[in-house]
């Protein structure tokens, strides 16, 4: 019965092919639009580290401006001072803490011939690796004593392991960085988490780094800053009085594996802050926050305005094109009165031609769907090259995708059929043979 | 007269296909207008001038990893022979590039004290050549002298006692008139005092985003710093041309240092706005496709519906109707329509924007755009049914007395 249905549903489509054909169209545009648009949302909203995400906790404290909130709705400023966050580190208090900042450096290829290039680096302590699951190549990360006698260790990833060491295991080799001797402890697998949630701060769909090297040597100067770094109280000159100012510009998350390790290290940061507090510090009222991974990606509103309110429009755009489909399959319907007379007469049910005419609109939104796949995956590559390389990752269709893509077809081209297909249903059959 | 009669009575008859080509168009005009609106928002911002001579200007990064660099010594050398280069119009290290996202900002205020609220300004710190690389125009006062630049040592927190600050920051601070703040005392972290001794008509800051963006300052200062930029401007249509010239001049006179990052200032403003320009992009491929959605859906309903009623226009043709009645019959069951959905998305666009304007922190519509939108529509309207209103027109009053099939 299924494959007469299909029969009759292409041969009422060759009739009408202008109809079916702008019907088709009208879908496959909808569909199009509407699946750029859900597939970068998708993506920008992904969980990056579903493993873990809930036991990842971001620490914010709020030692800012006592006339000024960092942020207008009140929240705690997005990094921490140096002084804090070492301090909350070398306390302990979580099962694994990892502090870290940007850092730049020029790495010196040991082959005199080759150029030396510009890095984009991370200092992070010994927990980095092993609470992001970081994937090693070759070796590992360092330990925590490489932490506190700001050993020269350092982590690359296999991209620059392949542009110095020909992808050779490099571990305890030395890499010439930022001007000193490096020991490479690892290599790392490519890695690139999206949103990349351990930062943001500067842009939640940046490149992860290219070296790692442990927090202390930020304290020597000899690898440079980089990423977001605010200041609200003037300090007095050096280097010294910046790691003590209430400069922001250092991270830490914690590892916090129990509901009752997160309520212990809320009530931990509340008395380091309450007791900076008598020290004329954290003059604002106690406002020190931990979120967990996807807390504090929602909390930063990692998904861009600009990505919600397009997905906003081609959602309505999807709209126009069904109540257009609504209107053109209802005009096709009404149009085949007659022949819908005879098949009553010759005995159809109308459950019969209620099938039947869903599955012509269930094909049509089939054809409509896979059409707007292509036009989806034409539509991925347009903002790819017109958005730039932070969005490579986003614009890619995945099988979920392309499921949902094809479900919202046919889904939507049947939801459109069911009035059109139940007006079809009330003809009259004695009028219609009437009218021949 | 008009048949308006006769056709409302044949609409009443299909109320669902006139409805739902009504609320196609209210929902078309919804979308329509506000992604204009978006789109104009996004091209007033990306019109500003950024007050720099931006086609004739590049930067560089001049990244240093040799130890015991001389800093200071080699950045006059590197100055001094960019400067000496023909075609070269000026040259200054700067800290920072207009547009480009990173940068340093501070806060200024006019009276010294901890619980002032400041006014924020980007600082561009460059030596006696600033205004002329940059290619500002000083409206008051005057530029740095040589002995104004000073030396700031990395992680130095003494400011100069100069500063030149662009207009709209003058007016924030000084009621409105910036011709008041030349000679004025400004503080900078909260206490130290800078004599505001020139004023810049404009200068954005590297923020396109930021709500001050208009509000940028500089001082007179040369930074140590391992990883500094110099700003170079050139004569009209030598740029293109010098940049490689000075990347390898630079790059061949120390191999201490890396040179990279040249770019022009016509790159990192499409650098800036490249999401703006890409959504408006889209925006507008959006708006052209709905509307030709829309349309053909208004010219597939009305050939049905002509279809459907071929014997009545034949019986009407023959019964002494003008082609042109015909035509006007049909055209004006499209104005019905058109009209009643066009008055439905005049709702539903304020609608969507009032939930723009508190979800996405945007302005709200102007009454104008939305009346440009209306008629539009309306004209797209009766473009898109004029061809099967003109089929219909042509229908011959000889098929009313034929059968039909």
């Amino acid at each position: 019965m299924f494959s007469y249905y299909l029969k009759l549903a292409w041969l009422s489509s060759k009739r009408t092919w202008g109809m079916s054909l702008l019907m088709v169209l009208a879908i496959a545009l909808g569909i199009g639009a509407a699946m750029t648009t859900i597939t970068v949302n998708y993506l920008m909203s992904a969980n990056p580290i579903p493993q873990k995400s809930d036991q990842l906790f971001y620490v914010q404290l709020d030692a800012w401006d006592p006339n000024d909130p960092y942020f207008d709705n009140g929240d705690p400023p997005d990094q921490l001072t140096y002084r804090d966050a070492t301090a909350l580190w070398q306390a302990k208090k979580a099962p694994r803490q990892s502090i870290a900042t940007g850092a730049a450096g020029v790495i010196e290829p040991a082959d005199k011939e080759a150029l030396p290039f510009m890095a984009q680096g991370r200092a992070n302590s010994a927990d980095f690796f092993p609470m992001f699951d970081v994937p090693f190549l070759y070796g590992s990360g360092w330990d925590e004593q490489a932490d506190l006698n700001k050993e020269f260790v350092v982590v690359i990833t296999a991209e620059i392991n392949e542009r110095l060491f020909g992808g050779k295991d490099s571990t305890g080799q030395t890499l010439r960085l930022a001007g000193k001797d490096f020991r490479i402890a690892g290599v790392i697998k490519r890695w690139q988490p999206q949103p990349r949630f351990y930062d943001i701060s500067t842009g939640a769909f940046q490149d992860s780094e290219e070296f790692f090297v442990p927090f202390s040597l930020m304290a020597e100067q000899i690898l440079g800053q980089s990423g977001n770094n605010n200041c609200w109280k003037p300090t007095e000159s050096g280097f010294k009085a910046y790691l003590d100012s209430e400069c922001i510009w250092t991270q830490l998350w914690v590892e916090l594996p129990t509901k009752a390790d997160v309520e212990q290290y809320q009530s931990y940061i509340d008395a380091y802050a309450d007791e900076q507090h008598k020290f004329g510090r954290f003059a604002r009222t106690r406002n020190n926050k931990l979120s967990d991974v996807m807390t504090w990606l929602e909390q930063r509103e990692v998904v861009s305005e600009d990505a919600s309110m397009m997905m906003a429009m081609a959602l309505m755009f999807l709209t126009v094109c069904l109540l257009n489909t609504v209107g053109l399959l209802l005009a096709k319907f009404l149009g085949k009165a007659s022949e819908i007379g005879v098949r009553q007469a010759l005995g159809a049910s109308r459950r019969d031609l209620f099938l039947q005419h869903l599955v012509e609109s269930g094909c049509i939104g089939l054809a409509g769907g896979l059409l707007g796949l292509v036009l989806a995956w034409l539509g991925l590559e347009a903002v790819k090259s017109m958005y730039g390389d932070w969005m490579a990752e986003l614009a890619v269709l995945d099988v979920n995708m392309v499921l949902l893509a094809i479900l919202l077809a046919i889904g939507s081209s049947i939801l459109a059929g069911l009035y059109p297909t139940w007006r079809a249903c009330q003809v009259q059959p004695s009028q219609q043979l009437k009218a021949q | 007269m008009l048949e308006l009669g006769p056709m409302l009575r044949a609409l009443m008859r299909n109320k669902i296909g006139a409805l739902l080509i009504a609320l196609q168009i209210a929902l078309t005009l919804t979308i329509m207008v506000n992604a204009i609106f978006m789109m104009q928002e996004r091209n007033r911002q990306m019109a500003r001038a950024s007050g720099v001579d931006e086609q004739n200007t590049f930067y560089l990064s001049n990244t240093v990893f040799g130890e015991n660099y001389p800093l200071q010594s080699a950045l006059a050398r590197d100055l001094d022979q960019i400067r000496k280069t023909p075609g070269v119009v000026a040259a200054t290290q700067i800290n920072a590039i207009p547009l480009s996202g990173g940068g340093w900002s501070m806060g200024l205020q006019t009276k010294p004290g901890d619980d002032v609220d400041g006014t924020g300004t980007a600082i561009y710190f460059v030596d006696t050549q600033g205004i002329a690389a940059l290619g500002v125009e000083l409206l008051a006062g005057e530029n740095f002298s040589e002995s104004d630049i000073s030396w700031r040592e990395r992680s130095s927190n003494k400011w100069p006692p100069k500063i030149i600050i662009t207009q709209t920051l003058a007016e924030k601070l000084f009621d409105g008139d910036w011709k008041k703040a030349l000679g004025q005392t400004v503080y900078i972290n909260n206490h130290d005092p800078m004599q505001v001794t020139g004023i810049v008509k404009s200068l954005q800051s590297p923020w396109n985003g930021w709500d001050n963006t208009e509000h940028a300052s500089l001082v007179p200062s040369q930074l140590e710093n391992k990883g500094s930029r110099l700003f170079i401007r050139t004569e009209p249509g030598r740029r293109d041309a010098l940049m490689p010239q000075i990347e390898k001049m630079l790059a061949d006179n120390d191999k201490q240092r890396i040179i990279r990052n040249v770019k022009t200032m016509t790159e990192t403003r499409a650098e800036s706005y490249r999401e703006h320009q890409a959504t408006n992009n889209i925006l507008l491929t959006v708006i052209i496709v709905l509307t030709l959605v829309t349309g053909f859906g208004i010219v597939g309903l009305a050939m049905f519906s002509i279809n459907r009623r071929t014997r009545q226009i034949g019986t009407r043709r023959a019964l002494g109707a003008s082609q042109w009645q015909i035509m006007r019959f049909f055209m004006l069951e499209n104005l019905l329509i058109s009209s009643l959905g066009v008055v439905l998305g005049i709702g539903g666009a304020i609608g969507l924007n009032i939930w723009l304007v508190s979800t996405f922190a945007m302005t709200p519509l102007t009454p104008g755009l939305l009346l440009i939108g209306c008629a539009a529509l309306l004209l797209v309207g009766q473009l898109a049914v004029s061809y099967p209103a003109l089929i219909a027109a042509r229908i011959s009053p000889a098929t009313a007395t034929r059968g039909r099939a």
